[in-house]
């Protein structure tokens, strides 16, 4: 087949993307695949293709087979994943996400929805309102998802009775009006016979709304939020010294608003200000004087601040909030049930921080909207208003006023296992960390053995980089130091010891970093190698509880920061070198003052 | 902002948080144009530099002007350039000879996994542009990968981060859910993740995108005077040209 390449117009056409969800085998594939054919939006061999295996395997030809392309989902007959497909309609194109109604893959039928501004939900005229009718319509809502049409299928096998539709519209309005969704249209249509997907259907004269297609064109396309208040989460910050490069960017995606080059910020949580030098392009003629929502930018600042991945740059006088505890709803769909007295890591933006749930306000059953009344837990695929307290403070913002810096999810070990958005900000609580760590009992503390030894206690994180650097270098300190007469102990941490324990596994984190801070309180020179892992690690170490008054350095070899404790080396420097750089600031800080 | 912007955005998102949460990254260029422009991509993150290795696959049976294109790219963009091979199977005899399934299991896909977990030898591009032995065999945890969505049913199940098992298998049937642009960075030992920026693109959007930045790409896309031109490349023995005048993705170049 020839390819006319000098044929491609740029694409100017407006893209929206969908999401059809429901229960199990109401018809979701079926309606997508159906589409498809209606509109001529699909390649006429895969069609032919989709029509031979189905001869082959001795099936009927179902549209539905269109979409479930995996031999997996044509045997069981259902869709386990959120398949994506490209479909064109008269105003604009779509992306048509079909998300799996089945509620072990309640995951998946998520991360499809979680991409779409808009939803049709589906639900089968013969079964009536089902129990994941109900949870997507939930969760949707949840979502932010505000744009919902209901498409009443299987019309045909009803006789095209009006009086099945009426009653499953009454039933299912009456649902979404509890949680505050006010669906576009209802459309009783026959996914398998093409009625109202694409065009009308004859035997159902008696409804005159618009058909899905029809409904799907009157959808709004979500503004721009270019105009909102500036959100930019640093992603990273670069400073490509080895390739000669001086410029110290900072990373990021703008996800509101709109940044000008000279405009005064500050980054939050951190409350550090200063001014857009400038915003930094790769194969551009000149820079750009503005950035706004939904660029991938790098700016460079007048001033050199401490900033790191995390924060969120903002204009001063629209700041996001910042607070450690935050009441939230969620979704949970993690294998072991969200408890009280855990730890789990929580992702918003690029920001990733330890927190616990503080308190559970109340857990719901999403399909029947009842309490279940558990104050301990959230079960797997449950819905919950829980109020999370942070180790750290985080800056963001409230879900209905942004979406992007007003949301998160979770992690336990080393899976997502639930995500949610934010309804309040709760005033900070007392910096009570949910990681504990040993305590010290001994009389002899601290101070004493310093001032016996001569020099104080210092903790020196050496990050791990490519080549393995931060070893022999932590190797060769300890024996400088070691001869020098210092008190040093050098230890590796693996990134095994770093992860989130499983519920009932034993917390290598808190014993691991318990070591750290019991050592330094017993005077030593600490030296951790640590593995190049998640930010959430690099922070641990120089956060340790209990230790405030222990100098915490680290070592690394990428990156560019300037505080006086986080030494960026260049690892192209011979061994000797990065020896002497460090023991030059490292020296400073184990002088006793007088 | 216009589709390819939003394209460009979040493919450049996506890259700069495998960069900023994998140790081991490294990023498969198959000289192709769908990788090529991811590979533009990468320094468009990263201003112009590209801080991980790019990974090749020789099959030894590469059309010879792909092998030319790469290094002359690897030259000029100063890229750490890692090129794998199974030569045992080279050495015992292996090629398209062999039928073309077995040939490709070998010569990519078991390639491939030796490259990728270190057990296979790797070859580092040094200063004067030879390849020497790469002194670096930790296995890669962050893999980048050029597949489009719209390549084949399975791809459009595809996550931005998806895990691989030791065995580099794709575990479809459960695979973690992936909320928002929060992406799977925490794995388990022994396991990998495969990293897709290019998920949302087709294959539309790579020659616009191709046309509109102006970047290289090799001249097997296009016909040189034949009559005839490569819609896909692999390798010399295996990989049809089709009829094609086409001389540009533009027509007022």
């Amino acid at each position: 087949m020839a390819m006319n390449l000098t044929a491609f117009a740029p694409t100017v056409r407006e893209q929206l993307s969908l999401v059809i969800v429901g229960h199990v085998d109401h018809g979701k594939s079926t309606l997508v695949g159906r589409m498809l054919a209606d509109t001529g939006s699909i390649d006429p061999g895969r069609l032919a293709k989709v029509k031979a295996i189905c001869e082959r395997q001795g099936k009927r030809f179902e549209y539905a087979f269109l979409l479930d392309a995996l031999e997996a989902e044509q045997a069981q007959g259902i869709t386990i994943d959120a398949a994506r497909c490209f479909f064109h309609g008269e105003r604009r194109d779509y992306i048509l996400i079909d998300a799996p109604g089945h509620i072990e893959f309640l995951k998946n039928m998520l991360s499809g929805a979680a991409r779409a501004e808009a939803a049709i939900l589906l639900i089968d005229a013969e079964e009536g309102v089902q129990e994941n009718s109900r949870r997507h319509g939930y969760l949707l809502s949840l979502l932010g998802i505000r744009q919902v049409v209901v498409a009443v299928n299987k019309m045909d096998r009803m006789g095209y009775d009006a009086g099945v539709f009426v009653g499953v519209e009454r039933e299912y309005r009456e649902f979404l009006r509890q949680i505050d969704v006010e669906p576009a249209a209802f459309i009783p249509i026959s996914a398998l016979e093409g009625g109202n997907v694409v065009t009308r259907s004859a035997p159902m004269p008696w409804y005159s709304g618009p058909t899905v297609l029809q409904a799907m064109e009157r959808f709004a396309k979500e503004p721009e939020p270019a105009d909102q208040p500036l959100r930019l989460p640093v992603q990273d910050i670069y400073k490509f010294n080895r390739a000669g490069d001086a410029r110290r960017i900072i990373a990021g995606r703008l996800t509101s608003g709109t940044l000008r080059a000279g405009d005064e910020v500050v980054f939050l949580p951190s409350g550090k200000r200063t001014r857009v030098k400038t915003i930094e392009a790769f194969n551009a003629a000149t820079l750009p004087d503005l950035a706004r929502a939904g660029q991938s930018v790098g700016v460079t600042m007048t001033e050199q601040i401490y900033a790191s991945r995390g924060d969120v740059m903002c204009h001063p006088d629209q700041p996001l909030k910042v607070s450690n505890r935050l009441r939230v709803n969620l979704v949970w769909l993690g294998r072991a049930a969200l408890r009280a007295g855990q730890v789990y890591k929580l992702k918003l933006g690029t920001f990733s921080g330890l927190c616990e749930v503080e308190r559970f306000i109340e857990v719901i059953d999403a399909s029947a909207l009842r309490d279940t009344g558990h104050e301990d837990r959230v079960e797997r695929h449950e819905v919950a208003e829980v109020v999370l307290r942070l180790r750290d403070p985080i800056a963001c913002d409230l879900s209905h006023e942004f979406a992007d810096t007003g949301r998160f999810v979770l992690v336990d070990g080393y899976d997502m296992a639930g995500g949610g958005i934010i309804r309040e900000v709760l005033p900070a609580g007392e910096k009570k960390g949910p990681v504990r760590w040993t305590s010290e009992v001994g009389t002899i503390d601290r101070r004493l053995r310093e001032t016996r030894q001569g020099h104080r206690a210092v903790v020196v994180a050496l990050h791990e980089d490519l080549e393995g650097t931060a070893e022999s270098l932590a190797a060769a300190i300890e024996e400088s130091l070691w001869t020098a007469g210092r008190h040093v102990f050098r230890l590796r941490f693996e990134a095994v010891d770093l992860i989130q324990p499983r519920p009932g596994e034993l917390n290598l984190r808190t014993a691991c970093f318990g070591r750290v801070a019991a050592l330094a309180n017993a005077g030593q020179v600490v030296l951790a190698t640590v593995p190049f892992a998640a930010s959430a690690t690099q922070q641990d170490v120089l956060r340790l509880p209990g230790l405030e008054s222990v100098p915490c350095a680290q070592v690394r070899f990428r990156g560019d920061r300037d505080d006086p404790l986080d030494w960026i080396l260049d690892p192209s420097h011979g061994e000797r070198e990065l020896h002497e750089e460090v023991r030059r600031r490292l020296d400073p800080l184990l002088a006793l003052s007088s | 902002m216009e589709h390819l912007d939003k394209l460009e955005a979040q493919s450049i998102y996506i890259l700069r948080e495998a960069y900023a949460n994998f140790k081991n990254l490294c990023m498969l260029w198959s000289i192709g144009k769908d990788s090529t422009v991811m590979l533009w991509l990468a320094r468009k993150a990263f201003f112009g530099h590209v801080p991980f290795p790019l990974v090749h696959i020789d099959t030894h049976y590469k059309i010879p002007e792909m092998i030319r294109f790469r290094d002359q790219i690897a030259h000029d963009w100063g890229l750490t350039m890692v090129v794998g091979q199974n030569e045992e199977a080279l050495a015992a005899g292996m090629g398209p000879g062999r039928g073309r399934l077995t040939c490709c299991t070998a010569l990519k896909t078991r390639a491939l996994k030796q490259t990728l977990d270190g057990t296979g030898p790797r070859y580092r591009i040094q200063p004067d542009g030879t390849y020497a032995p790469d002194p670096d065999r930790e296995p890669y945890t962050g893999v980048i990968v050029g597949a489009r969505g719209d390549e084949e049913g399975s791809r459009s199940k595809e996550r931005y981060f998806s895990p691989r098992t030791k065995e580099n298998d794709w575990q479809l049937d459960d695979q973690p859910p992936e909320l928002w642009n929060q992406f799977k960075t925490d794995f388990a030992p022994g396991t990998h993740i495969r990293i897709h920026p290019l998920l949302d693109w087709s294959e539309i959007n790579i020659w616009e995108y191709i046309a509109r930045e102006g970047m290289p790409i090799t001249a097997l896309y296009f016909d040189q005077g034949s009559g005839r031109r490569y819609r896909s490349l692999g390798c010399a023995p295996c990989t049809g040209d089709v009829a094609s005048t086409a001389e540009h993705t533009r027509r007022d170049h």
